[in-house]
């Protein structure tokens, strides 16, 4: 018999805290299955900031550790100081990157850290009970906007994966989703070329995942893929938007 | 060892750090402290060492964070208001039991204050500004050279304890210049040395062992507790093996002072005009702050008449002060603020306040 199809062993077996319907659990796999078929797994060291992904060293089989809210990039230029030979990279969420980490995140990209970032876009918080988020749609409504997002007091969602591409240190930039079979396909090969760029020493990678969160958003796992899908993409267009020679 | 140079305090800090091992600093720029930010910057890419200077004290003392989970020796320096963005950073450094050493070049505050030398950060170095229950380890060195020999041993606790640790210096001990002796050069931890060193840190598993975790979260109560009586077993542990101070002439003394950091040599000088007048002074001189050398207070003859703490502050270590003596002797402050560091002569006016012969 042929085996055609194994769990990745970057994913321990363990039961996820993740809430039915979200697609954390895809993104870690997807970061997980690069990792191992590119025989990275046991040269890696990975970092979860606050946010419901804090617990990712409870799935990952690789060297990690927690931060604090929003510093993972500032973490992670450490890591990268005392480990130059490693792979490494900060796993984190909207509000941790594009809210209270704005700063460790644009001059992470600006100084080119050699580590790949990858970006949870879910548009809300999650682990706090459905707040908003700096990338909560306008309108969208949330625990802290009961009548929908106001731009006139809140502003406009920031687009994160635009704002890093202005940086030259950032070489590789590229939105995907998670909310069919082919985009989860299309994230696969964003993640493997973020990993190839940090790999050859290239600069800073990042990759922004659309990503749902059916409890907050108050709907079930089917219809946060389509609510994804209609309200997020439009706003946050998928992508790429840096790419250097060597990895294309 | 190296003959006597003449150096400033900054620069000897730095040169001590590197001399001790430290192969990592992060930084950024705030006065009184900048020449250490500067020494590294140019010092450390010549011993293969790395230099990054931070976007904001914030992003520093989680980059030492980041350097030193993953197995790197790291120092860090700041003044007061620098040291006062690090606190969640040494909270959780403390609660990931992570090594760490510290320099906190103290300024003139609240606030953003002045720029010259204060004692105003003991309450933030020795109680915590940050959450939760955990200590670091401070020590005071009172001259440039005793900074220079804490330095090595800062690093040797750090990583014995897994704790971080601070050495409170102050603007003058920063500033000034003095002759100072530096030891020999403690050589650097190699790369593949890490992982025997430093089982616990993030070196890669090479999928030869089972992954390291470095974390702080624990959502079941009953785990943090654990975890919290685990580290405070080390904090009694502490108690019972840092603690540092010296003594001057506390046997036939009428009133005893007690001063930290450069303010001790301030102190030693209001002994000489006491004694002029026919006083008797004496000194305790803690060099450990966390954990405090109460026992210190033990050692004062019942004959004493008062103790005075001398701070540049409004008082902050007098509360430890007050805990030493428990009730024996009265306590008073002698106390300048605002960046003014105090003269013998008000020390020795104060002194004789105490005693109640002022004229």
């Amino acid at each position: 018999m042929k085996t055609v199809f194994e769990f990745t062993r970057g994913m321990l077996p363990e039961e996820t805290t993740y809430c039915p319907g979200c697609t954390h659990g895809i993104a870690h796999r997807l970061i997980m299955e690069v990792l191992e078929e590119k025989g990275l797994l046991g040269e890696t060291i990975g970092v979860a900031p606050i946010g419901c992904s804090i617990l990712a060293h409870q799935y990952m089989n690789i060297d990690m550790c927690e931060s604090a809210h929003g510093r993972a990039p500032a973490v992670a230029t450490g890591i990268r100081r005392a480990q130059p030979d490693k792979i490494v990279f900060t796993y984190q969420g909207d509000g941790d990157l594009a809210s209270i980490g704005t700063g460790e995140i644009v001059h992470a990209a600006c100084r080119g850290e050699q580590f790949t970032t990858f970006f949870i876009n879910n548009a809300i918080y999650g682990m706090t009970g459905g707040q908003m988020a700096p990338t909560s749609l306008p309108g969208q409504k949330t625990t802290t906007t009961a009548e929908g997002r106001n731009t006139e007091v809140s502003g406009n969602p920031i687009r994160m994966a635009e704002l890093i591409a202005t940086l030259s240190g950032a070489v590789f930039v590229e939105r995907v989703s998670l909310d069919s079979p082919a985009n989860v396909r299309k994230a696969k090969i964003a993640v493997r070329k973020a990993i190839e760029v940090q790999q050859k020493r290239l600069g800073f990678s990042f990759v922004e995942i659309l990503s749902t969160c059916p409890t907050n958003w108050g709907c079930n796992p089917v219809k946060a893929l389509e609510w994804l899908r209609e309200n997020m993409i439009p706003y946050y267009p998928l992508g790429n938007l840096k790419c250097p020679e060597e990895v294309k | 060892m190296s003959g006597k140079v003449l150096m400033k305090g900054n620069e000897a800090f730095a040169e001590a750090a590197i001399r001790s091992g430290c192969r990592y600093y992060f930084g950024y720029p705030i006065t009184p402290q900048n020449e250490i930010t500067e020494y590294m910057s140019r010092e450390l890419p010549k011993v293969g060492g790395s230099f990054v200077q931070a976007e904001s004290e914030i992003a520093a003392i989680n980059m030492a964070y980041g350097c030193a989970v993953a197995g790197g020796k790291v120092f860090i320096s700041s003044s007061s208001p620098g040291i006062a963005l690090m606190q969640e950073g040494f909270s959780f450094l403390c609660s990931t039991e992570i090594p760490l050493v510290i320099l906190n070049v103290s300024r003139g505050g609240p606030g953003v204050g002045s720029i010259q030398p204060g004692q105003a950060d003991y309450y933030q170095a020795t109680r915590g500004g940050g959450n939760g229950d955990y200590h670091l380890l401070v020590f005071a060195p009172s001259s440039i050279q005793e900074a220079v020999d804490l330095m090595p041993q800062a690093f040797q606790i750090a990583q014995e304890y897994r704790n971080p640790v601070m050495l409170l210096a102050d603007g003058m001990l920063g500033q000034m210049m003095e002759p100072v002796v530096l030891f020999e050069p403690i050589p650097a931890d190699r790369g593949e040395d890490i992982p025997g060193i430093k089982p616990w840190a993030l070196t890669g598993t090479g999928e030869k062992r089972p992954h390291n975790v470095i974390k702080s979260l624990y959502l079941k109560p009953e785990e943090l507790e654990v975890r919290i009586l685990e580290r405070h077993r080390k904090y009694e542990k502490a108690k019972k093996e840092l603690v540092r101070y010296e003594t001057v002439g506390l046997e036939d003394a009428e009133a005893v002072m007690v001063a930290y950091g450069s303010t001790a040599r301030i102190a030693e000088e209001a002994i000489e005009i006491l004694a002029e007048e026919g006083i008797k002074a004496g000194l305790i001189r803690p060099i450990s702050l966390w954990p405090y050398p109460y026992e210190a207070f033990d050692s004062i003859p019942d004959s004493v008449k008062a103790v005075v703490s001398v701070e540049l502050s409004m008082g902050q270590m007098l509360d430890d002060v007050k805990i030493g003596c428990r009730g024996r002797f009265p306590v008073s402050l002698s106390g300048r603020a605002g960046g003014i560091l105090i003269t013998p002569r008000e020390i020795a006016s104060n002194v004789r306040k105490a005693l109640g012969v002022e004229r």
